[in-house]
């Protein structure tokens, strides 16, 4: 390029918007929200509750939030497209029945089979709504009761529960620790590092954010917007697939009943962690924190004890409201 | 530019998609009707009749007030966890009566629409995410009110909803019926009706007409939110229980797929009552062929969602995308 | 800023066009939009692409990024066939368009937005964030814009995005940059800088396509001029041989000396104006777009708005509408006041507007004519919130006939009806509502001969039956013919106020080419 040269006399544009306080307040809050929180009941917990802070009871919290985590990272990726994947329960819970079937034939079979096949259902949905361009929600509306059916059918309609060997390496992965912490956390945070450097650093991150920010402009920019879209349906089909399997070594068998709701918790954390669902902005960082968010809160209303559980749904459902009308107000700020 | 916009004749393809979209519910059913009457023994039997109605009627009164709010091209997600709420509600108030109790219910779906409402009417967040927040919290507080607990209901008068039946019709079926009268009329006959699926159709056109926007969002939320405590109310005098853990569990999916396959498309702009009273008996219709034939749940749920997508995909069509 | 002067610029740099439009026809289901048009643009030239609304511009720039296919005719690069498949397409090929609607996503940085798909990258194919940062603020800075490039580029202001776009499209070895509308939303001084920018696309013998309304930034940048109307090019040529006025009566298509001999609208003249004010607007303005505009319509009285497009005269009815959120202004109807940035309020105070884009702001697609009819007058027809489908179906029975919409029943889709009926429906659903202002903004555009006469002897009709009027046209002769008064507008601000013999298309004209906000 040889524009440089004339730099020196054009007029200098420094014009950047300047957001007031409040619109900046309720920046922070979409971005950093579930952290700050999430800090501040670490905190409190901490001071409150002698049992909280051990050991045994972090690692209780990070192995419990690993399973929807994992999930979570896919739906982050499809959610930053613009799009949405209610398949992701259903999906979960097939993964787990998928892996103590196939643990007959090893354990590698245990994880390929239920990546395979929950691959290949995030991919059959990724073409039906890049390609034919029907809409996320019904697809993957379809997409749940599908592998909820498929599911069904492989464990004679719920009533068999297969079971995964104790001893087997299967087992043996989804249990066994390393310095207090289970296997799959580490799994977990690894492909977090991996989710955030292909969305941070590659192309296909740019893409993912380009389509959802803005889908036309991005396919006059260069992206390849179906393409993408397919990958990332397909990358959240295997990870819910991953996470059902996991979850299913961990516990030793493939629970049929699992995942129901599943997908509106994990897009609910997903949003608390500060993606947009109307796309185009979010962070893997702020899922973690999004789902960390909901385990701890879940973990301190365990330790009070006689207080019932739900509050937990309660507490989310509020911040999550929080959440999404600071995210609804800040959009509109920032069109203006 | 202004291209003219030509009206030209449609392909026969597109015709026949057309077709498929709004009256494919009704052809499907009765092709089903017909076959059961072949190959189901006892298919036209009172007792198997009444069992099917009873059992769709809450679908139906859900999906009633989902078709309102898909007609303004909203979606709400809270609908389970207000059935959850209005029948946690109902045995904390039993004590005043059943009266009390069920104004009671019927008020806690009213102010899950109020805050559905005003979420997307004022603060014009999106449908999905504002109905998202209740869909978790409403459940959860559902729970905590009832203490977590399944409880047995023994009201007399509340269980003689669910059982009673007006000139041999179950009482659930005679307000399903009812109410989907009331909400053909409502769209139908009233200011609010039309005005609700021109806000659907053209929202910008209807805001340059005049029309009162917010507030016909907000009362379409409330709608929604009161059709869903009715539900849950009516749920809860049939199983005589109150378990707010699971009644209500994906309502919001069976009331979504029984607007989408009776033909009212998910961009607004229309709202088919009878389709989706439809929508919702072919799916009840299918699971029950399937399960009589002794063929699984897992077959059954894999059919709807066959058929989920074999609507959107003839509304695509048909629209012309 | 130095903006060299049209007389001051070397030859461009060699003869051979660089991209060549070879007479293009494209027809839209059977409309011709483009009438064996040709242009051609040598390197290091800026050209000016003129033309009211409807003239065939856009259509002309998209078949030349590929965007359609032309039914006959070819686009050339360097004298080849150059066939894009799309506008990605031709992109590739060196032909960039930068569009009025900014082609980025705003959510992504300042520097992504630059880089897409062409980022710095490290080992492992990575991108490298750093470098990516320098490259981008090092680029922008030549474009006059410093700002911190890893905000995101919702954070700039419209002028500085706009040069983010321009900075992508020339720095991927553009040979051919199209610009649409680029000035539409700077500020003086942004446009001083992008100024400076196309003058160094010319020095680099980038060719400049250029369309634009603002008369004064054609004679500062551009070289040639292509005149569009109704899909055919009526003039080509360097725009110094051509003086303003003559300018801007080939973009209206009245020729300076023939008009004054004709008249041949179905607008019967004069109007008994009561002299009452039914309508007053004072001091509207919005940023960018509005200027302190004040305007009075009486009662009885047809006020036509004249300008280019771009000018304000949509955003004024939309202002007085309630539909454009305002910075100041206030808008009075028989002298109450309306609040303001309430549609629903100005259409109970009796308000009426008739949009310019039938399809995105006006009818219903999934409802009849009835009941597009019937929307706005929904409470006057309706007891307690029941509607009476007698009184619906009388009112449009009235209608239907009064306008005679032609359909084949009033429960026919409004979709399926031809542009003109579509507007009759649009009128008929104000005249429902009985109001006293209403507002037509291109109330012809886009419907056949016959519909056109039909609204304009309707418009006379009910400006007769005491109805204030106010008629935005771009057809010169409707808005001097059918108007009793005309407010000219031009950059968003009043230039002036034509009245009796003064209200002359030349006049209009003059006023447009000359005045001075």
């Amino acid at each position: 390029m040889t524009t440089e040269q004339a730099a020196a006399d054009a007029p200098v544009i420094h014009d950047t918007y300047r957001p007031s306080g409040r619109d900046r307040a309720f920046g922070l809050i979409q971005r950093h929200g579930a952290t700050a929180v999430l800090a501040l009941l670490l905190a409190v917990g901490s001071l409150a509750f002698d049992r909280f802070p051990t050991g045994e009871n972090l690692g209780d919290i990070a192995i419990t939030s690993t399973f929807p985590a994992m999930v979570a990272l896919g739906m982050t990726f499809v959610i930053i497209t613009g799009g949405i994947d209610l398949s992701v329960g259903s999906v979960f819970a097939l993964g787990g029945v998928l892996a103590a079937y196939a643990v007959r034939w090893g354990t590698p079979a245990a994880l390929l089979v239920p990546l395979v096949v929950c691959g290949t259902i995030g991919l059959v949905q990724g073409l039906l709504i890049a390609r034919v361009r029907l809409a996320p929600f019904i697809v993957t509306l379809a997409g749940l009761l599908g592998a909820r059916g498929l599911l069904l059918s492989i464990s004679h309609e719920g009533a068999t529960t297969y079971l995964i060997p104790h001893g087997s390496a299967l087992a043996r992965l989804g249990q066994g620790r390393l310095l207090g912490l289970g296997y799959p956390v580490y799994l977990t945070l690894a492909l977090f590092v991996v989710g955030a450097v292909l969305l941070q650093r590659t192309g296909f991150g740019q893409a993912v954010y380009a389509i959802g920010g803005a889908e036309d402009a991005a396919a006059l920019m260069g992206v390849r917007v179906t393409r993408t879209k397919i990958i990332v349906y397909a990358l959240s089909g295997t990870l819910a697939g991953l996470s059902g399997a996991l979850n299913a070594a961990r516990l030793s068998s493939g629970v049929t009943i699992l995942g129901t709701g599943m997908e509106l918790d994990v897009i609910a954390a997903v949003v608390i962690g500060g993606t947009l669902l109307t796309g185009g902005a979010g962070s893997v960082s702020g899922t973690i924190a999004g789902v960390l968010l909901l385990g701890v809160i879940q973990n301190l209303i365990n330790q009070i004890g006689d207080l019932s559980s739900s509050y937990q749904q309660v507490v989310s459902g509020a911040f999550l409201a929080v959440v999404v009308v600071a995210q609804t107000y800040l959009s509109r700020a920032r069109r203006m | 530019m202004s291209e003219a916009a030509v009206a030209l004749p449609r392909p026969a393809g597109a015709r026949v998609l057309t077709w498929l979209q709004n009256y494919g519910v009704y052809a499907a059913i009765g092709v089903l009707i017909v076959v059961n009457i072949g190959i189901t023994p006892h298919f036209l039997s009172m007792e198997n009749l009444r069992t099917q109605l009873v059992q769709v009627a809450p679908i139906v009164i859900v999906s009633l007030g989902m078709a309102l709010v898909i007609g303004t091209e909203g979606v709400d997600l809270s609908v389970g966890s207000v059935m959850a709420l209005a029948t946690a509600l109902l045995p904390l108030y039993l004590g005043y009566g059943v009266g009390p109790a069920i104004l009671v219910a019927l008020l806690g779906g009213v102010a899950v629409g109020l805050v559905n409402g005003s979420l997307v009417a004022f603060v014009r967040v999106q449908p999905i995410v504002a109905t998202l927040a209740l869909f978790v919290g409403g459940r959860g507080l559902a729970l905590v009110l009832a203490g977590g607990q399944l409880k047995d209901v023994h009201n007399a008068a509340l269980l003689d909803l669910g059982s009673s039946s007006v000139v041999g019709v179950p009482l659930p079926v005679v307000v399903a019926g009812a109410l989907t009268l009331l909400v053909a009329g409502v769209v139908r006959r009233t200011t609010f009706g039309r005005q609700l699926v021109a806000i659907g159709g053209n929202r910008t056109a209807s805001v340059l007409s005049g029309l009162p926007v917010r507030r016909v969002l907000l009362l379409v939320y409330v709608l929604s939110g009161l059709l869903a405590a009715v539900a849950g109310v009516l749920a809860t005098a049939r199983l005589q229980a109150s378990d707010p853990s699971s009644l209500g569990l994906l309502m919001e999916l069976s009331a979504i797929t029984a607007v989408v396959v009776g033909g009212t498309p998910l961009t607004g702009g229309r709202v088919r009552v009878l389709g989706t009273v439809a929508g919702a008996l072919l799916i009840q219709l299918v699971r029950a062929t399937l399960i009589k034939h002794d063929l699984p749940d897992s077959v059954a749920q894999m059919v709807q969602a066959v058929i989920i997508l074999a609507a959107v995909y003839a509304a695509r069509g048909g629209a012309g995308r | 800023m130095t903006v060299t002067k049209p007389e001051d610029r070397r030859p461009p740099h060699d003869d051979a066009p660089v991209l060549e439009a070879r007479d293009i026809v494209k027809r839209f289901t059977g409309v011709l939009a483009l009438d064996h048009v040709s242009l051609s643009l040598r390197p290091g030239e800026v050209h000016a692409l003129v033309g009211e609304n409807g003239a065939g511009k856009s259509t002309l720039i998209k078949v030349i990024t590929g965007v359609h296919r032309p039914d006959e005719g070819s686009v050339l690069l360097a004298g080849r066939p150059a066939g894009f498949a799309g506008p990605l397409d031709a992109q590739r090929a060196g032909v960039q368009a930068v569009h009025q609607e900014i082609g980025l996503v705003p959510d992504l940085s300042i520097a992504r937005n630059l880089l897409l798909g062409r980022e710095p990258r490290r080992a492992l194919g990575l991108i490298d964030s750093r470098r990516m940062h320098e490259t981008a603020a090092r680029t922008l800075t030549s474009y006059g814009v410093r700002v911190d490039v890893r905000l995101p580029l919702r954070s700039l202001g419209v002028g500085a995005q706009q040069m983010v776009a321009l900075a992508r499209a020339v720095s991927v070895d553009a040979r051919v940059v199209i610009m649409d509308e680029p000035t539409s939303s700077l500020e003086p001084r942004e446009v001083d800088t992008l100024f400076g920018v196309i003058d160094r696309l010319r020095d680099q013998g980038i060719a400049v396509l250029y369309v634009s309304h603002r008369l004064d930034e054609l004679y500062r940048i551009c070289d040639g001029v292509t005149v569009l109307r109704d899909g055919r090019v009526v003039h080509q040529g360097a725009l110094a041989d051509l003086d303003r006025l003559r300018l801007v009566s080939l973009m209206l298509g009245r020729d300076v000396a023939k008009v004054r001999a004709e008249g041949v609208t179905r607008f019967s003249g004069a109007h008994e104006v009561s002299g009452e004010p039914v309508l007053e607007a004072h001091g509207l303005s919005s940023r960018y777009l509005l200027d302190d505009v004040s305007l009075t319509v009486r009662s009885g009285e047809v006020v036509g708005l004249g300008g280019l497009l771009g000018a304000g005269r949509t955003e004024t009815a939309k202002a007085i509408a309630g539909a454009l959120p305002l910075d100041a202004g206030r808008v009075t109807v028989a002298g109450l006041s309306v609040r303001r940035g309430s549609a629903g309020a100005a259409v109970r105070a009796g308000i009426a507007l008739l949009p310019e884009d039938r399809k995105a702001e006006g009818i219903v697609p999934t409802l009849s004519v009835r009941d597009n009819i019937a929307l706005a007058a929904l409470p006057r027809l309706a007891r307690a919130g029941v509607v009476s489908d007698a009184r619906i179906d009388r009112i449009v029975d009235t209608f239907m006939k009064r306008l005679r919409i032609k359909a084949t029943g009033p429960h026919q889709p409004v979709a399926e009806l031809s542009g003109g009926n579509q507007q009759k429906v649009l009128l008929a659903r104000w005249l429902a509502t009985e109001p006293k202002v209403l507002l037509l903004d291109e109330p012809t555009r886009g419907i056949d001969v016959g519909a056109k006469a039909e609204v304009q002897a309707l418009v006379d009709e009910l400006a007769e039956t005491g109805l204030g009027v106010l008629l935005i046209s771009s057809d010169l002769e409707e808005l001097v013919e059918g108007s009793d008064r005309v407010v000219v507008l031009k950059d968003g601000a009043v230039v002036g106020e034509l009245t009796g013999d003064e209200l002359t298309e030349e006049g209009v004209m003059t006023t447009i080419a000359q005045g001075v906000s």
